[in-house]
């Protein structure tokens, strides 16, 4: 097994009193495109700025493949960053902005003009090497800072939520692009993003963040199929939530009381972070159905619509489950043939048990 | 309405005669043939200008003055440099209060700061000379460059710096090839407008002029000689359109300024 491009242990941060980072622990791998995510304030951006070394860590250990960071100031880490601004500077031309990290390094002219080249093509931007920067749109701005950053060919490259300035088109664009190009160039990624659809989409693994701790490292199918925790499902796409109760552990399976499902017995690995202090069922909308006519599921509820949101491809449910009165969520494709049902309507709602996980 | 918008538009024209009529008429009577200023006019002229050309005292105040004042604005722009760069990148202690201070003497009435200085320089024991009124113009100056200064480093994404560094430049270099370059319109600005107000300065000069008096003072002193006024008309001239084109050049600069780092323009001179 290689050695991880980024070892993090026992990091902490300090702002005065504040605490912006706590016990940071994370590896990440050479070549892996990293997603830190979390909401605003959850000190994402923090600990990006650690690695590239603008925040100075109060405690714990940063190493950068294999040499600790400690004493290495940020023009001298193996990592380039592309900011949330761009920070492309106003004054130079594309291309003199992309030369500026090689100019800092005394190459010779020939190579620094041969490699800027090859950067301001690789991102897209042929012909554009004499334009003034200042002119430039939002996406061609991000892609000058990337051929800036890249060109300088680091270990790691570091995005401060670069797509959050760009419209939803363009957004979603540049995603597959940036994916392209990380494949392409094989550094390995680590972008900071508040946006999950982002995170899930581009990642190879996701770092989740929550005040100032990580919440959970996973892919991310495991992470929207197995969140350790309430907090991390609910911020990870939608998920319904059922009060639970444990009743007992008895080997591999796990006997739960679950609000409007009853007395239920569960695998104890549905308990994705562990059966200790266990109190709620969760389920993501689209692991239940509303039954049509004759259709059958492993387990039935009857329930009634209370709301509808009716999206073209999607119908949203809002269902209110019997003798509890637990509101839920239920998302159903809108096949051809299929009833949308309205509200104050009955509806059999099929689940399955192997659909629920066990969270705290 | 209407009539309330009429009584507006003649409100801005008088406003804008007394403004600028006095000093319209300083030409006028600078290439007037009569050594009376007054109308109707003789005839045009260009001797007063010659008359300036040979009064020896004339130039050496005049070289004084160009001396202060280019003096005093290279060293209140280079603290106005100084103290826009800490108090728009560095947060400490008493930031407000201190700006607060600096900026000051830009409200202070002159008179007060040209009396205090005199008494103090005196009460040190030093000889009053050009450097004493250097030193009050320098005062006098730096908040207005710092007032500048400061939109220009305000205006500047802290990022940019960031990138420099983390692109593996050093810091001395980061402020030599980024941030210097994006601030310069405002260095030249700040330049003009500090000669600017040094070069036609009078109340703290008169103070503490000893025995060298700049321009404006040397221009109040030959006041009491009538047959002198038409070549002052002329020396008056010659300082407005100096002035102005001053003035313009250091607009020139600051509008490149926001054209070049990309913002709107908003406030500044014309």
């Amino acid at each position: 097994m290689t050695q991880p491009i980024i070892q993090l242990s026992g990091l902490d941060k300090y702002y005065g009193n504040f605490q912006a980072l706590s016990q940071i622990n994370l590896d990440i791998k050479t070549g892996e495109f990293f997603s830190l995510l979390g909401p605003s304030g959850c000190g994402k951006t923090t600990l990006l700025r650690a690695i590239a070394g603008f925040e100075v860590i109060s405690a714990g250990s940063l190493h950068i493949d294999g040499a600790s960071m400690e004493d290495v100031p940020a023009n001298q880490r193996p990592t380039n960053m592309v900011f949330q601004s761009y920070a492309i500077f106003p004054h130079m031309s594309v291309s003199e902005n992309v030369a500026y990290g090689l100019k800092a390094r005394r190459l010779p002219k020939a190579e620094i003009e041969k490699r800027v080249a090859e950067a301001i093509s690789m991102v897209g931007l042929d012909g554009f090497g004499d334009r003034a920067s200042h002119g430039l749109s939002g996406g061609q701005r991000q892609r000058v800072a990337l051929a800036r950053a890249l060109v300088l060919k680091p270990r790691v490259l570091l995005l401060d939520e670069p797509l959050s300035a760009l419209d939803k088109k363009l957004r979603e664009q540049m995603q597959s692009e940036l994916r392209q190009l990380q494949r392409a160039v094989g550094i390995t990624f680590v972008l900071v993003t508040h946006d999950q659809e982002e995170a899930l989409t581009m990642s190879d693994r996701i770092a989740v963040m929550f005040d100032g701790e990580i919440a959970q490292v996973a892919s991310p199918q495991e992470l929207y199929g197995k969140p350790t925790n309430r907090q991390v499902a609910n911020f990870i796409g939608q998920m319904n939530f059922l009060d639970a109760k444990v009743m007992g552990v008895d080997g591999d399976k796990v006997l739960v009381d679950v609000q409007s499902l009853g007395k239920l017995t569960l695998d104890l690995h549905q308990a994705t972070g562990g059966i200790e202090g266990c109190n709620v069922v969760g389920v993501r909308p689209e692991m239940l159905t509303i039954l049509d006519g004759s259709q059958a599921a492993e387990r039935e509820i009857e329930a009634e619509v209370c709301e509808v949101f009716y999206y073209g491809d999607m119908t949203y449910y809002e269902v209110i489950l019997p003798f509890t009165e637990a509101k839920i969520t239920i998302t159903m494709r809108n096949t051809a043939g299929r009833k949308v049902l309205g509200e104050g309507e009955t509806a059999r709602v099929g689940w399955s048990q192997s659909s629920l996980l066990l969270l705290k | 309405m209407k009539n309330q918008g009429r009584f507006l538009k003649w409100f801005m024209g008088l406003f804008l005669v007394f403004l600028y009529a006095p000093a319209f008429l300083l030409p006028v009577f600078a290439f007037n043939d009569s050594s009376i200023v007054s109308f109707p006019l003789k005839g045009f002229t260009t001797k007063w200008f010659s008359v300036l050309q040979s009064t020896e005292p004339l130039h050496i105040a005049a070289r004084n003055s160009v001396m202060i004042a280019v003096i005093t604005a290279v060293f209140s722009t280079l603290f106005g440099v100084l103290a826009a760069r800490a108090s728009s990148r560095f947060k400490f202690p008493g930031r407000r209060s201190i700006m607060g201070f600096i900026m000051l003497p830009m409200v202070l009435p002159e008179i007060i700061i040209g009396v205090s200085l005199l008494v103090v320089i005196i009460q040190l024991g030093f000889e009053l000379s050009l450097w004493s009124i250097i030193m009050g113009h320098i005062l006098i100056c730096t908040p207005f460059c710092i007032a500048i200064l400061s939109s220009a480093f305000m205006n500047l994404d802290q990022n940019l710096e960031e990138a420099s560094i983390d692109l593996g430049q050093t810091r001395w270099n980061t402020f030599r090839l980024v941030i210097l370059p994006l601030v310069m319109p405002g260095i030249v600005a700040s330049l003009l407008i500090a000669f600017t107000i040094s070069l036609d300065e009078f109340i703290i000069a008169f103070f503490l002029a000893g025995t060298e008096p700049t321009l404006p003072v040397y221009i109040w002193g030959q006041l009491r000689f009538p047959q002198k006024l038409p070549s002052l008309m002329a020396l008056g001239t010659i300082l407005l359109i100096v002035s102005i084109a001053l003035l313009l050049i250091a607009d020139y600069f600051r509008r490149r300024g926001i054209r070049k780092t990309g913002i709107e323009n908003s406030g500044g001179f014309l």
